[in-house]
């Protein structure tokens, strides 16, 4: 007998799930034994063929795409900024022990402090527009990426770095050739969780006050009670950061070929 | 001598500050103490001692990675300030870059002097071609075997042309089939074109097959040298061959009394560390 593939039961896992909400939430289908009424569980849990519909409307109509180019704009703004900034402060702080010691406490404090709070601040400074966003999101990402890097540049290895040395490179030709590979690699090791943290910023952002983007679509069906919308945008969401996950493993791939993988033969 | 030698090292001294345990509370650890050493150009040197004695800490010493305490280190007869440009350097530790193909690590040292990439690819595939590794240019290390990585290290080095080779127990890894072949590889680049070579090995018998001369150094900690030892045997030589003939033994003989009583020293010491 053939191995039934592993696909296959993932499609069977996820086809079973929406079977459940459908019998569970649809009006009539099952006698009512929680709720009173029979349009009460549609109300709280909306229902899957209605959220299908939603979102085949959304895609035919167009209605969804400048909302679904906005949030991919501030992820890719946030997750770009914060990158380079992370990679930045990380080389520096990495490279000179007496900087990192005078920022030691400020980066931990700030790093502890829950950042969605500043998003208020943010939407005072950068206004409603994908900036105050981009800001979230960026708070988000730097900690990740710098504390990554850091890690990177205090272990570089002393025999690769004495080697290069001897091989007669500069100050500037060890950053380039040594620190910031090893730096990078270790910004790959850390790209699927900071691409998350850019796509929050950037939903969290829209849900808290924006005129354009997933996470306002959310908020708006959400002030009308509309929750089948609700849940369209939630689901839209999760293919979307499904979606953006697989290009980072295609990028992460491409660019770490000369990491050992798990016995590669050729 | 009338020439001026490669390398000396003139009554060197090494301390290192404290957090060593073996460090009194006021003095630091002293590592080497009042060591003078010199390499003539061309000659094939050897150091020997037991584990810990030191070793590297001189290498490093020649190689301007480490500033020595008390002393001179002298290059040709120019004292040596900051890092050894003379000198090439073989680690024991992997050493290669894991983020560059075999070929980008050989080349790695022109592009740092401004040798122009299609001259400098050339060039690295020469030399990949003499280590035996034609054809391996594009691999990663990690898609290379130990030995072969070995061999990428010694084409690094040799690329620049250095006039003096310092090695670092570079074989001690290899299994013993890879370790004689790569040694004998070693004493034929070498006798094509011969430099300076200071070599740093605990392997007696390595020592003793690759060197003109071999250096037994005390057991640390202020480590010396205590004896030194000309080796006569005729080049060029096999070193797998050569272990058998009777001047080797008598060599090894000589040596190894020179050296018993400094490794049970050195042995009593770590074992004492490991109690205490």
């Amino acid at each position: 007998m053939k191995k039934t593939p592993l696909w296959f039961w993932q499609i069977a896992l996820l086809i079973t799930l929406f079977a459940f909400w459908h019998l569970f939430t649809a009006p009539g289908l099952l006698p009512t034994f929680y709720f009173e009424n029979d349009d009460k569980a549609a109300f709280f849990f909306g229902e899957p063929l209605r959220i299908f519909k939603v979102i085949w409307i959304w895609f035919l109509e167009g209605e969804i795409y400048p909302h679904l180019w906005v949030t991919m704009i501030e992820t890719v703004l946030a997750f770009g900024i914060g990158t380079l900034l992370g990679l930045a402060v990380g080389l520096w702080l990495g490279l000179s022990p007496l900087a990192s010691q005078i920022a030691d406490p400020y980066i931990k404090a700030a790093n502890a402090m829950p950042r969605v709070i500043l998003a208020p601040i943010f939407m005072v400074w950068f206004g409603l527009g994908i900036w105050s966003k981009v800001a979230l999101g960026v708070t988000l990402v730097f900690f990740i990426v710098f504390f990554n890097v850091y890690q990177g540049v205090k272990e570089v290895s002393p025999v690769v770095l004495n080697n290069v040395r001897m091989l007669g490179a500069s100050q500037s030709q060890l950053l380039r050739h040594v620190y910031l590979p090893s730096a990078t690699s270790w910004v790959f090791s850390s790209l699927h969780t900071s691409v998350g943290m850019a796509f929050v910023g950037a939903v969290v952002g829209e849900y808290l006050g924006s005129a354009k983007g997933i996470g306002y679509l959310i908020h708006q069906a959400e002030g009308t009670f509309d929750i089948n919308t609700v849940f369209a945008g939630i689901l839209v969401l999760t293919v979307f950061a499904l979606l953006l996950d697989y290009v980072v493993t295609f990028a992460e791939n491409r660019l770490l070929k000369w990491r050992p993988g798990q016995s590669e033969t050729i | 001598m009338a020439m001026v030698a490669a390398l000396t090292l003139d009554d060197i001294s090494v301390t290192f500050a404290s957090g060593w345990e073996h460090s009194s509370r006021t003095n630091g650890y002293n590592a080497v103490k009042n060591t003078t050493l010199q390499i003539a150009d061309g000659e094939f040197v050897s150091v020997v001692g037991p584990t810990g004695c030191g070793k590297s800490t001189l290498l490093n010493i020649a190689a301007g990675l480490l500033r020595q305490s008390l002393g001179e280190v002298k290059i040709f007869g120019e004292p040596l300030n900051g890092i050894n440009t003379k000198a090439g350097y073989m680690f024991q530790a992997e050493s290669l870059m894991p983020w560059r193909s075999a070929l980008d690590n050989v080349i790695v040292g022109l592009e740092f002097r401004g040798v122009e990439k299609l001259d400098a690819i050339r060039q690295g595939e020469a030399w990949l071609e003499r280590v035996g590794l034609a054809g391996f240019g594009a691999r990663y290390p990690h898609q290379l075997s130990g030995g072969m990585r070995k061999r990428v290290a010694l084409a690094q080095m040799l690329i620049l042309n250095p006039k003096i080779m310092l090695m670092d127990e570079p074989f001690s890894a290899l299994d013993i089939q890879t370790r004689q072949l790569m040694e004998n590889e070693l004493l034929q680049l070498w006798e094509a074109d011969k430099k300076s070579v200071l070599f740093i090995t605990h392997d007696l018998e390595e020592a003793i097959s690759l060197s003109d001369r071999v250096i037994v150094l005390s057991a640390g900690p202020a480590t010396q040298p205590i004896g030194e030892f000309v080796i006569d045997l005729p080049r060029p030589r096999d070193v797998a061959e050569i272990r058998m003939t009777p001047r080797f033994l008598e060599l090894h003989e000589q040596i190894w009394s020179a050296m018993k009583e400094e490794v049970l020293k050195g042995y009593q010491q770590t074992k004492n560390k490991l109690v205490g």
